[in-house]
């Protein structure tokens, strides 16, 4: 009988015991649950911030690449003026961007741009993903300002630069690109609303650059000894194939920060982004090759080097939403697309552009954008999305081109007007580095200036 | 015979080359030259010190020619270079002894052409 309460007893103490420590397992479950939920948020978070500033430092370093772009395509006479145009723009265009152009382009809009967020006034000192972000669109912007110190090479007024720079930084660039990527964060725009496609920035980034550096170059004129008493172009070589080559590499390598940073997550995607991102310039550079070789009878290095930029600028809209084979084509289309510009602004239009940056930038970022809407395999003509995507890309480039060529014009016209645009024929003669910097790129060597 | 030795400006080279192709003045040789005149050379500045560069960076075109083409080609040769300013350059002509055209071996006035 004792025995039996006894037992009795330690059943009912083993029962508590089961019941008590099953309830707090199961407490203890729904804790461990929300604590995962929470460490995998932030390392979400972080990897995101660490993947987007990753991309951002990439995409900074292909300053350089345009700097040795630019250098190397034009004479050695003029090679600390490229160089400083290249440090000087990125440095005024982030001031102008930090203060004003971030928030007109992230701002919450009014409809046409954003009007908050201006010097990212509000936000805290820390860890807000606002200067992530701020310091990733920063190197965007930079990227349109210099591709436009390329077109306006060798013969532009360096203070006439400067004060363009700050203008597009400050205005033309983040006001067009509030309409079609400020929803990434605060603002929103009337392109994105109609589903205008612009992965990382064929139109707003390129295109826009191009077509500045397109009203530069109208309104400049040609180098002198560019085209002959009957008007047929001239060649101007330019001083080192090896730095254009070293630029054109170092491009490339930025791309991939460009496109596939352009995730602003570390996610998947990331992979198939620098997959397609390198078909296309591989492609570029290919046909840009054969084009060159067929037309030129040469495999032409310098017609080679834009091809890979005219794959790689061409596949920056479509870059994240078509399949590889796409993405050949895409570039495929840039490289002989990019030969056919060049020759076209040099021999019919008669615009004098040293590096080809109209064409690089220009016309295939109007390829890239209209082959979002031609081969995105959700809404794309090919995969039997109809024509309403190719309209709205359309649109799109067409807008770009009627932005950033008008504003240029009367931008580089007012410039003209008022301090001057371009050097004395004496000085773009002697070169611009003894003229407007008073020093040599080269000194100690002597150059032949045979054009 | 005459050889024409002249020194002008780098950037004025174009415009001699174009002004003698004009006066039918279609052989010439040209090296880089360094030199000083009145024109005693120019201050240039790195890293905000001044440096004076006394030897200019000039152009050296020697002419070989026949009597009949001195004039013109003198009168080229300024056409292309003068600016008006100091440093524009010199020339010089000196009596040819010999001339030997290397192919043909001719000699003379007709190995000049």
């Amino acid at each position: 009988m004792d025995r039996k309460k006894i037992y009795f007893l330690i059943g009912v103490v083993l029962l508590a015991e089961l019941v008590f420590s099953v309830s707090t397992f199961a407490g203890e479950t729904e804790n461990t649950v929300t604590d995962l939920e929470a460490i995998k948020e932030e390392l979400q978070t972080n990897i995101n911030v660490v993947w987007t500033c990753v991309a951002a430092f990439l995409v900074f370093f292909m300053q350089a690449g345009f700097a040795m772009v630019e250098t190397g395509f034009t004479r050695a006479k003029n090679a600390v003026n490229i160089l400083m145009k290249n440090l000087m723009d990125f440095s005024v265009g982030t001031i102008a961007f930090f203060l004003v152009g971030f928030g007109l382009m992230f701002g919450e809009t009014n409809g046409i741009f954003g009007t908050t967020l201006f010097g990212l006034s509000g936000v805290e000192p820390g860890t807000d993903w606002n200067w992530t972000f701020l310091i990733f669109q920063t190197v965007f912007a930079a990227t349109a300002a210099t591709i436009v110190s390329g077109a306006m090479a060798e013969r532009t007024k360096f203070i006439g630069y400067l004060i363009y720079s700050f203008f597009i930084s400050l205005l033309i660039y983040p006001i067009f690109g509030s309409w079609a990527w400020g929803g990434l964060l605060d603002g929103g725009g009337w392109l994105e609303n109609l589903g205008f496609l612009d992965f990382a920035g064929s139109t707003v980034v390129h295109s826009i650059g191009g077509w500045l550096a397109l009203a530069g170059a109208v309104v400049l004129g040609p180098r002198i000894g560019k085209y002959g008493p009957d008007g047929k172009p001239r060649a101007i070589t330019g001083h080192s194939i090896p730095l254009a080559a070293l630029g054109v590499f170092i491009l490339w390598f930025g791309w991939f920060g460009f496109n596939p940073g352009s995730t602003t997550t570390g996610e998947g995607l990331i992979g198939y982004i620098a997959v397609t991102t390198n078909l296309s310039a591989a492609a570029g550079a290919i046909f840009a090759m054969c084009t060159a070789w067929v037309i030129m009878k040469k495999p032409d290095a310098s017609m080679a080097l834009n091809g890979a930029l005219a794959g790689l600028v061409s596949i920056t809209a479509p870059c994240d939403g078509v399949s590889p084979m796409a993405a050949i084509a895409i570039g495929a289309v840039g490289g002989v697309l990019v030969v056919l510009s060049v020759l076209f602004i040099d021999h019919v239009l008669k615009v004098d552009d040293p590096v080809g940056a109209v064409s690089v930038h220009g016309v295939c970022g109007v390829w890239g954008t209209l082959s979002a809407g031609l081969f995105n395999m959700e809404t794309g003509l090919l995969y039997g999305g109809g024509l309403k995507q190719l309209g709205v890309q359309v649109l799109g480039a067409g807008s770009a081109f009627v932005w950033a060529f008008g504003l240029g014009l009367a931008l580089f016209f007012a410039i003209e007007k008022t301090i001057g645009l371009r050097v004395t024929s004496e000085e773009e003669l002697k070169g611009l580095d003894i003229g407007e910097h008073g020093m040599e790129a080269y000194s100690g060597f002597q150059i032949f200036t045979t054009t | 015979m005459k050889l024409i030795i002249a020194y002008v400006q780098p950037h004025k080279l174009q415009d001699v080359k174009k002004s003698l192709y004009k006066n039918e003045v279609y052989k010439v040789s040209v090296t880089n030259a360094l030199g000083c005149g009145a024109q005693r050379g120019y201050h240039e500045s790195y890293r905000g010190v001044d440096f004076e560069v006394n030897l200019l960076k000039k152009v050296r075109l020697e002419i070989a020619i026949n009597e009949d083409f001195v004039d013109k080609t003198i009168k080229a040769i300024i056409e292309g270079a003068r600016s008006g300013e100091i440093g524009d350059g010199k020339i010089f002509v000196v009596s040819l002894g010999e001339c030997v055209r290397i192919r043909t071996g001719e000699v003379g006035s007709e190995a000049i052409g």
